[in-house]
């Protein structure tokens, strides 16, 4: 069997007001994996991914992305090879313009004019905004200002993707094409969500948090089966797998 | 549309003004700022009672602001928003100066009044040149310009968040001054008490913010240096635009044009 792409080791991360988000923390995906990270609000969801790209510094434990240990030195590597999308597109999109933003990242990266040109172009045509190019971002509606926040991500070529929340607030439709975007990514990915149907679709694998400890771990079609591991994590089985209100039918007891 | 929501649609608009793409918009940020530098010397540099020989200094901010397409409207209301502040200056200085200096026919005007014309006038030059330059340069170049010309890194950074978290600030007071108008219903809401609250909640909700677009920044391989798509070069057309309009102030400083014209056409007359 392969390495694993990413694995973390024991680790536990206290918030300076003494919480502690995150407690023996252990966890290895393999290259090209997608895993869905699910939990109730303030189950340690963020902390986690703030730490796969380096944004938190493990204060126990390891945490490995490629062959790069993350320690200080090896910080600017790490964040090359992961690519974050936060869960407020505003917080991410704060240059003038769309084509500026997306080439925030290239740029920072010291990539030649006409590279970075290449990458935005490339980018917004992936996630179907290249007509945006010049828009003012505040001006964008939520589902545009998603796919553009996650160009953003993808001009900079990183090796895996961090997503939290990638679906909330988007409209059906716009959440629909979100889906197959990101279906289409064949990165490591970890999505943090709480649209278990998104997870569903998209993630071979899913973890349970909860009070910042991994309580499952394990193919997604089993843990969302598990109705009470569901229930006791602040959880409901995808709609999809729940009744239909109209013909009467409850699929599982989700109380 | 509330007072709130009209500046930060009116400071869109400089920016958006900032964005055209006009020759002098594509110049280098560096020549600009050098220029309009030496202008403010220039201007600043004349003595207290001198009215005249500035007058042909606005030909700078008109000239760019007519070749930058930006609305002299525009430029006109700007100043007159901040012009308070040199009017109280100046205010006192006809009370405080009174010994007459020029004579007009019968009226004999007093240097206070001539200061206080010169103040006012030094501040329509000085400001509309500033904003004028802010309007045929985005602001990210600005700040790149500066740093390129020696500026101290802390300080142009701390100019470029200004600007851009000066958006951010507008938002969320935006929306905490309409979540208290729409409950207090038509009322006063609680009136001043309530704003010390709201004020405390837009300062940690800014930090907040300011904060998680930190992360954001710095994710994105952000350590500190402004980069740019737009290559900065000092060309023909730079040294031409700066060597030219210095060597247009020089001249303006050293004659006194308005003097000279005058002396001659009185010269022809006669």
């Amino acid at each position: 069997m392969s390495r694993s792409f990413v694995e973390l080791e024991r680790l536990a991360y206290a918030y300076p007001d003494g919480t502690q988000a995150l407690a023996d923390i252990s966890l290895r995906a393999h290259q090209g994996e997608s895993v869905a990270i699910v939990g109730a609000n303030g189950a340690g969801k963020s902390t986690l991914l703030l730490h796969l790209n380096g944004y938190l510094r493990p204060q126990q434990g390891r945490v490995r992305i490629g062959d790069l240990s993350l320690t200080k030195e090896s910080l600017p590597a790490v964040r090359r090879l992961v690519g974050m999308v936060f869960q407020d597109p505003d917080d991410q999109l704060f240059m003038p313009t769309v084509a500026e933003d997306v080439a925030f990242g290239p740029l920072n990266q010291g990539l030649p004019v006409a590279e970075v040109e290449r990458r935005v172009n490339d980018a917004l045509q992936r996630v179907g905004a290249l007509a945006l190019r010049e828009r003012p971002p505040y001006r964008l509606s939520g589902g545009e200002k998603r796919a553009v926040a996650i160009a953003t991500v993808l001009a900079m070529e990183p090796a895996m993707l961090v997503l939290d929340e990638p679906s909330s607030n988007l409209d059906p439709g716009a959440r629909r094409r979100l889906i197959r975007l990101l279906a289409g990514f064949e990165q490591t990915t970890f999505i943090a969500t709480h649209d278990l149907d998104l997870a569903l679709d998209l993630c071979s694998r899913t973890v349970v948090l909860r009070e910042g400890r991994i309580v499952a771990d394990g193919p997604t079609a089993e843990i969302f089966v598990d109705a009470a591991l569901l229930a006791a994590s602040g959880l409901e089985p995808p709609l999809r797998m729940q009744g239909c209100p109209l013909c009467g039918q409850a699929a599982i007891e989700t109380t | 549309m509330s007072g709130i929501d009209a500046s930060l649609f009116d400071l869109g608009r400089l920016d958006h003004l900032g964005r055209q793409e006009t020759p002098l918009h594509r110049l280098d940020p560096r020549a600009k700022i050098l220029t309009t530098a030496v202008f403010l010397v220039c201007v600043v540099s004349f003595g207290q009672y001198d009215v005249a020989p500035l007058l042909p200094y606005a030909i700078f901010p008109i000239a760019l602001a007519s070749a930058g397409r930006i609305p002299f409207d525009y430029l006109l209301k700007k100043l007159l928003i901040v012009s308070p502040f040199a009017l109280l200056v100046g205010i006192f200085n006809p009370l405080l100066d009174q010994e007459p200096r020029l004579q007009l026919g019968s009226l004999a005007v007093s240097g206070g009044w001539i200061s206080f014309m010169s103040i006012l006038l030094r501040f329509a030059l000085t400001v509309s040149a500033a904003l004028v330059l802010i309007a045929i340069t985005r602001f990210e170049n600005l700040c790149l310009g500066l740093q390129r010309l020696g500026v101290p890194q802390v300080f142009t950074l701390q100019l470029l968040f200004l600007y851009r978290y000066l958006f951010v600030l507008v938002d969320e007071s935006r929306r905490l001054v309409r979540a208290r108008a729409l409950r207090s219903v038509g009322a006063r809401g609680l009136g001043m008490r309530v704003y010390a609250s709201l004020l405390g909640h837009l300062l940690l909700r800014t930090l907040d913010r300011a904060r998680r677009i930190h992360i954001a920044m710095r994710c994105r391989g952000f350590s500190g240096e402004i980069r740019s798509l737009q290559p900065l070069r000092i060309g023909h057309p730079e040294m031409l635009f700066t060597l030219g309009w210095c060597g247009i102030f020089m001249v303006l400083r050293i004659w006194n044009l308005p003097q000279i014209l005058g002396d001659l056409t009185l010269r022809l007359v006669t």
